[in-house]
């Protein structure tokens, strides 16, 4: 019964979904105020239907109802609640379901908060998300039904595949689906504008918030990711250029372009045709991401149900959404005009010039992603592109772009002096040369990689807290209390400062990890000691333990150092009876300066076994950085002039105007 | 015009891209002739796999039928690949060695440990220079070569079950004779 209310409910959103594309953009354009009016109402109805199909998934997974397939396929009756739960999202209908339930949430959001746009503009925006909507929940009524009996009942799951059974798997795909599906606002912001012929200053500052919002939680939801690959794979990676990754990094990229250009057509009135193009894109290379991955053109580690039918689906959604906005920005974008002039040396270039690395790079990443499929296309042979490509194409692409982050935020809007910022800049170069020189040298050897990663990441800190230090001064004869001095600039400024100081700290955590981590394979036996720089690893051996829904070994690592304990290292290696899976699950003490990774390979004879021991040092900097980023967002989010809409000159105007001009 | 068609690019742009992805689709991968076939297979000597200083040298091969399997701990698709490796190396019909192309020695060596290792001995190509000289430009790839160190057969792309039944394991049969 209650999968049959899911169904249902799955129909009904698809209507309203219909509804609300549909009617309103009809009533705008024929200036019916009757169909008009339907998008707010049919755009809650969609969310309430969904909501109810998603609850009633839940449930299905709850009570263990394995009459329904997709439940019987990813789930278990000795599978712990918590990941029964995250179960709805662990296979292919149920990420399909969670994509457009986010989807709804953030429709949802749009008809309770931008509350201060002109009438006509907040209807074509909600239409166009509706529009989006009913693509996805055809997709999913007519290839992917999560709701299909399997006739008859199985007696128990086929269990949630092992690597999925973690935390991570409950908070991972939600965040980074917030994150890219948010882009959708983005999206539907230039579509409606485009429509609307309204693209100017105001467009942007609407749009802003929104986009930042999406930005914060796809880099939450890729550090999750991240972090969550690190400890789960046993290898202590924690990045792979996987198709899947890619697909998440490519919309960060131009979502983070965005941001940027976002802020020069708010500011500045420029770039506009650049930023709906951003905007458009950023989205495209989320739906992308969503058909490499579900198609199963790409072979992925991440692929878990793979099927052409539903590819081909999701590629004619793909020709409809994309093409149809790339051709309504072909017909509108002409006439939009350039907007201000500026001078080469000018903040508006140097921010163009981010634009076009961030850009450079996804279309890298792309072509990385997309180069087996293009030789396979071309009948030249299925291959696979992998890191070695990554690691060169990416890094040489973004050190410049890097350098310039310094750069940017010192120089003026219209026009700056070269001189005047080699100035300002002379002793963050200093430091940054010296770090780089220094910091090698302490880690262990001097390489060129390493000094130029210490360089680019101490360069971002120290030009960051130079400008800082000059806002202060600026400031210092009108407000000479310091207290009172930092509380007065806007909070706009120290958003940037922090995300551009989380580069910094990412950037270094990846140097470090990169250029000293080391790593030893042993053979261990009982109370063998394993001795690397002045760390101590005692193996006390492995016993036997048994999980919810596993049997597991489990090692015991005592560390030390000049006899002192550090850590105890509980290592596993488990055994899931259900898919009969062998999983890893290395044990890690995390620290600042560095992190201590121990995992379990094979069983030997006699009580030994195989053993990885890792040293990875600053590893933690790379999500610390990631998280600096994201709360950069929600400061730029939370700055106040977004909650003043169209009141020119208020105190608050003027605030904003002195963050972006000194 | 000429403005109006810039703005067209995008939209191009991405219906080329449309056309790849269509293609991609149902695409099934399959084997395009290589100019090194019926060529002599290029010399090289290099370290062995998890053991330090020993290296190997494809001199060492005169005279026997072999499989070199270009792969790397980094790639997907070697991943698809390995348990059809590993059913080969099980029969013992042939000798396959490993070249693991642009690869730490760690990281392969603890892919080999999971999930078996199909390999005779496995060489080490860190820097990519032996597979420049066998024209790699994507992994997997698997040459088959004759007693005479000439290059019979190249598989680019994972080796299916139905490639190594319908074009390895005759053209091996018909080598050994």
């Amino acid at each position: 019964m209650i999968p049959e209310i899911g169904q249902l409910s799955l129909i009904l959103a698809f209507c309203f979904a219909i509804i609300q594309g549909i009617l309103p953009l009809i009533g705008v354009w024929k200036n019916n105020a009757t169909l008009s009016n339907f998008a707010v109402p049919a755009a809650r109805a969609q969310f309430v239907f969904i909501a109810l199909a998603f609850i009633c998934l839940g449930y299905s997974f709850y009570a263990n109802d394995f009459s329904v397939l997709y439940v019987a396929s990813n789930s278990n009756s000795h599978l712990p609640l918590v990941y029964r739960l995250a179960a709805v999202w662990g296979g292919h209908e149920g990420s399909m379901l969670l994509w457009v339930s986010i989807l709804a949430v953030w429709t949802m959001a749009v008809t309770m908060f931008a509350k201060g746009l002109p009438k006509s503009f907040r209807i074509r925006l909600i239409a166009v998300m509706g529009l989006v909507s009913v693509g996805f929940l055809a997709f999913i009524i007519f290839t992917s039904n999560p709701f299909e009996r399997l006739v008859p009942a199985a007696l128990d799951g086929r269990d949630l595949n092992p690597l999925l059974q973690d935390p991570g798997m409950v908070f991972h795909p939600p965040v980074l689906y917030m994150g890219y599906v948010g882009f959708s606002v983005a999206f539907a912001f230039a579509i409606a504008a485009l429509l609307d012929g309204r693209l100017d200053v105001t467009w942007a500052r609407w749009t802003r918030p929104w986009t930042t919002v999406a930005w914060v939680f796809l880099t939450l939801g890729i550090a999750f990711g991240s972090e969550w690959a690190y400890y789960e794979l046993g290898w202590g990676g924690w990045w792979f250029w996987d198709a899947v990754e890619n697909a998440s990094f490519m919309p960060w990229l131009i979502g983070t372009a965005l941001i940027h250009s976002l802020a020069v057509t708010e500011k500045r009135d420029a770039f506009k045709v650049w930023t709906v193009l951003l905007s458009i894109c950023a989205f495209s290379l989320s739906l992308l991401g969503t058909f490499l991955v579900r198609s199963g053109v790409l072979t992925s580690v991440h692929a878990f149900a793979t099927d052409p039918g539903r590819g081909l689906f999701i590629l004619i959604y793909l020709v409809v959404v994309i093409g149809g906005a790339l051709l309504l920005f072909a017909l509108r974008a002409p006439t939009v005009g350039l907007g201000e002039r500026f001078e080469v040396v000018s903040r508006e270039s140097m921010l163009l010039a981010n634009n076009v690395v961030l850009a450079a790079a996804a279309s890298s990443v792309l072509l990385g992603t997309m180069y087996p499929l293009l030789m396979d296309a071309l009948g030249a042979g299925k291959i696979s592109v992998g890191p070695p490509y990554f690691d060169a194409v990416f890094v040489a692409i973004m050190v410049p772009g890097i350098f310039l982050m310094g750069l940017g935020p010192l120089a003026k809007w219209k026009k700056t002096s070269l001189p005047e910022i080699g100035t300002r800049l002379r002793v963050a170069a200093v430091i940054s040369v010296v770090s780089a020189l220094l910091v090698p040298s302490v880690m262990g050897k001097l390489t060129l990689m390493a000094a130029v990663g210490v360089f680019l990441g101490i360069w971002v800190m120290s030009t960051s807290l130079i400008l800082l230090g000059n806002r202060i001064k600026t400031r210092q004869a009108a407000v000479p209390n310091l207290i009172e001095n930092l509380k007065g600039i806007p909070l706009a400024f120290y958003a940037m400062l922090l995300a551009h100081i989380g580069i910094g700290v990412f950037i270094l955590g990846v140097t470090l990890v990169k250029g000293y981590e080391s790593e030893q394979d042993l053979r261990m036996e009982v109370n063998d000691v394993a001795q690397i720089g002045n760390l101590e690893f005692r193996f006390e051996g492995a016993k036997e333990v048994a999980g919810p829904n596993y049997l597991s070994s489990q090692g015991k690592f005592i560390v030390t150092s000049n006899n002192k304990e550090v850590a105890v290292l509980h290592p596993e290696k488990r055994f899931y009876p259900v898919q009969g899976a062998m999983m890893t699950e290395a044990d890690i003490e995390p620290g600042v300066i560095k992190d201590l990774y121990v995992s379990l390979g094979e069983p030997l004879e006699n009580g030994a076994w195989s053993v990885r021991i890792y040293i990875k040092p600053f590893v933690r900097w790379i999500w610390a950085g990631c998280i600096l980023m994201a709360l950069g967002g929600v400061l730029a989010f939370s700055d106040r002039r977004y909650r003043v809409v169209n009141k020119k000159n208020t105190k608050e105007t003027q605030d904003l105007q002195e963050a972006f001009e000194s | 015009m000429n403005r109006a068609i810039k703005f067209l690019i995008p939209l191009i742009l991405f219906l080329i891209a449309v056309g790849f992805l269509a293609k991609g689709l149902f695409l099934d991968p399959h084997e395009v002739p290589s100019p090194l076939v019926g060529k002599p297979a290029p010399r090289f000597q290099a370290p062995i796999l998890g053991e330090g200083s020993k290296t190997f040298s494809s001199e060492e091969m005169k005279g026997k039928v072999w499989l070199l399997n270009v792969w790397a701990s980094w790639c997907p698709a070697c991943r698809d690949e390995h348990p059809v490796l590993m059913a080969m190396a099980k029969t013992g019909q042939i000798a396959i060695y490993g070249l693991d192309y642009k690869d730490t020695d760690a990281e392969a060596q603890a892919v080999l440990k999971e999930h078996g290792n199909p390999y005779n001995t496995v060489a080490t190509d860190a820097d990519g220079k032996i597979g420049i000289d066998y024209g790699v430009y994507g992994v997997p790839e698997t040459y088959v070569i004759d007693k005479a160190g000439v290059i019979r057969y190249k598989q680019i792309g994972p080796i299916t079950e139905e490639i190594l039944l319908t074009k390895i394991v005759p053209l091996l049969k018909e080598l050994e004779r």
